[in-house]
């Protein structure tokens, strides 16, 4: 039982003047899975640290359970963590690394080979719980990290990237069964990723960084079909969102090549006020399609991935050459050098010089 | 197949012949002098300072005579057990201090720890003799002439700036997430070094002991000064054999092939922690 509130929680290095973080608010409920994503150099690593404990907070707070943990080292935290490589005690056996924090806290013998047997028949490790951490696979090591974070029970689990390190299949397995895990143990818990598919698979909610700053906080729906700046839009989402500059036309309209963009009510007249009057258009790919009237365009690129296609389709675009990504459901009668025409199906998101969504 | 896959071959190979043939030649080189000297050990004083011979009947007078006891001289048992009580406790303090140092100047460094670790390594600048006079004096003031602790304390500050140097570059190999890993699962300060660091450095911790039992077990010099009469060492015993008068080579050798023993069983020892790749499994 254990909520985690950052309040204006600031981490600048010794000796840059730029804040790896800078002054992160964020609420995480009780049992909540949170993912903090966001393109390498984000600060979402750091934000991390500084809950475990690891990173000296210069401003601001750090809350667990209503407890001011600000100053705490991690031990008193009672907080366990994943590491991207998950730094296992080279030197004890598998059951010696998932029992050493119980150890720590002085937990009898018998409770804590308990314990440990337990978090291992969770996590299917019974077999290697005599091994030392160099005798088993990049999977079994993951999951030993994993264990040794569960057979703590603590109040906050803290995950770096712990899928990073297996190859593409299992660490969509492991997603599926980390997901699940956690949602069975309901502790409230952290994860930091690059990752978007991952971030939106997992988390309940989602928190996107760049520069240290936190953009925008949201369940993955949301941030898929209302992000609140130009950033969000295009890192979220995949293959991402085609943006578009486009200039405002005479008639207080928006066009891409020659076609005008539809756009929600309240937007439309948000564009009409706006002084400066150049903006970006964004519009997802499945929010895209061949028509027999619309954008003109060549196809110059084809992406077959089975269930659908991706066609990359340049297109005349205020006077420039301006490259489309257009989804097509199935198998895809399109190749390279067709000429066709795209139209919307979907919609469309606009945002202003400054990279802010218009139209709330 | 490219040729780095496949087995070496061409000029590759001539030229990896060629450097084994090298590092071969070397080896023997720096080894001959002490394959020399314990087959003099062997031999008869009249055959050891004889124009070199292939064939000789080999015997352990030598041996005998070296160790035979003698009222009043300074014999091999007396020697071997102030050498071993020196070169043990100063090793073990050694290291007893050298851990805190290394984890202070590499995991958790002190502020201007390049200046500390310049300044343990300073005092290996001063030439020992420059030193010996006020050593004589302190020691004589304190009633410490002649005793094992002189060489204890001495010999500790001798190898301890060594020790610190390279317990700090074996430290800073071990991976921060460990310790990391370690604090967040409840480990104090102590737990941390006696659970987590100290197991995976223990090659270097070896490597850094034999070094140290090395330098104290072949110190000569400040042995020789302060502990003339009595609490002398091993290399002041094998010394104690050359004579004035008549050849003494093939005793020399005897009692120097003695004084090495130990020397080659803790390299042996410590050989054997060193080669073992402590760390693996650790991360990825």
């Amino acid at each position: 039982m254990a909520e985690v509130r950052y309040e204006a929680a600031s981490r600048i290095y010794p000796g840059t003047e730029i804040p790896a973080v800078d002054r992160l608010d964020l609420d995480i409920a009780d049992g909540e899975l949170l993912v903090l994503v966001g393109p390498s150099g984000s600060g979402k690593s750091t934000a991390l640290r500084m809950l475990a404990g690891l990173e000296f907070v210069d401003k601001g707070s750090v809350y667990i359970d209503g407890k001011d943990v600000t100053l705490s080292p991690p031990q008193h935290r009672d907080i366990a963590m994943v590491f991207q490589n998950y730094a296992l005690y080279p030197s004890m056996t598998v059951a010696a690394n998932m029992g050493f924090a119980l150890k720590q806290q002085g937990v009898p013998k018998e409770e804590r080979a308990a314990r440990v047997r337990e978090a291992a028949r969770i996590l299917d490790l019974e077999p290697y719980l005599d091994r030392k951490p160099k005798n088993l696979s990049g999977g079994q090591r993951q999951r030993v990290a994993m264990g040794r974070a569960i057979v703590r029970e603590p109040r906050v689990f803290l995950m770096d990237e712990p899928l990073s390190n297996l190859d593409a299949k299992l660490r969509v397995q492991t997603r599926t069964e980390l997901a699940d895990l956690q949602a069975r143990l309901g502790v409230t818990t952290v994860y930091v990723t690059h990752d978007q598919v991952e971030a939106m698979t997992m988390g309940h909610r989602v928190a996107v960084l760049k520069d240290g700053i936190l953009q925008q906080v949201a369940s993955p729906r949301e941030l898929y079909s209302r992000p609140v700046n130009r950033f969000v839009a295009g890192f979220i989402g995949s293959p991402a969102m085609n943006l578009v500059e486009v200039d405002r036309s005479a008639a207080g309209t928006l066009a891409l090549g020659s076609v005008e963009v539809p756009t929600e009510p309240a937007v439309t007249a948000d564009v009409r006020q706006r002084s400066a009057g150049r903006f970006t258009v964004g519009v997802r790919p499945e929010h895209l399609q061949l028509v027999d009237s619309g954008i003109a365009g060549e196809v110059s690129v084809v992406e077959e991935l089975g269930s659908e296609s991706f066609l990359h389709v340049d297109v005349d675009h205020q006077g420039t050459t301006t490259q489309l990504v257009v989804r097509d459901e199935g198998e895809t009668r399109i190749a390279r050098g067709d000429r066709v025409r795209v139209g919307f199906r979907g919609p469309t998101h606009v945002f202003d010089a400054d990279g802010d969504r218009l139209g709330g | 197949m490219s040729a780095d896959t496949g087995p070496v071959v061409g000029q590759n190979r001539r030229v990896n012949f060629l450097l084994g043939l090298l590092s071969w030649a070397l080896a023997l080189l720096f080894f001959f002098p002490v394959f020399w000297m314990v087959l003099n050990g062997f031999k008869e004083e009249i055959d050891a300072n004889a124009d070199p011979q292939l064939f000789f009947d080999p015997t352990i007078g030598q041996f005998d005579e070296v160790t035979s006891e003698t009222q009043g001289l300074l014999g091999f048992r007396e020697a071997f057990t102030n050498s071993a009580w020196a070169v043990a406790v100063s090793t073990i303090l050694v290291l007893i201090l050298a851990v805190p140092a290394a984890y202070a100047l590499s995991i958790r460094p002190v502020a201007k720890w390049r200046d500390v670790l310049f300044f343990f390594i300073s005092t290996k600048f001063l030439p020992i003799v420059a030193a010996i006079l006020p050593l004589w004096i302190i020691a004589r003031d304190l009633d410490l002439l002649n005793t094992r602790l002189v060489l204890i304390i001495l010999y500790t500050a001798m190898n301890l700036p060594l020790a610190v140097w390279m317990l700090r570059s074996f430290f800073s190999e071990v991976p921060r997430e460990l310790i990391e890993a370690a604090q967040i699962d409840g480990a104090g300060l102590r737990g941390q070094i006696t659970s987590v660091i100290l197991p995976i450095v223990a090659p270097g911790l070896a490597a850094t002991a034999l070094l140290c039992v090395i330098f104290a077990w072949n110190e000569f010099f400040l042995a020789v000064q302060l502990n003339p009469v009595e609490g002398s060492t091993v290399p002041i015993w094998v010394t104690s054999n050359v004579s004035t008068r008549g050849n003494f080579l093939a005793k020399l050798s005897a009692a120097s092939t003695l004084a090495t023993l130990p020397v080659v069983l803790a390299g042996w020892v410590a050989q054997k922690r060193m080669i073992r790749g402590l760390a693996m499994g650790a991360i990825k």
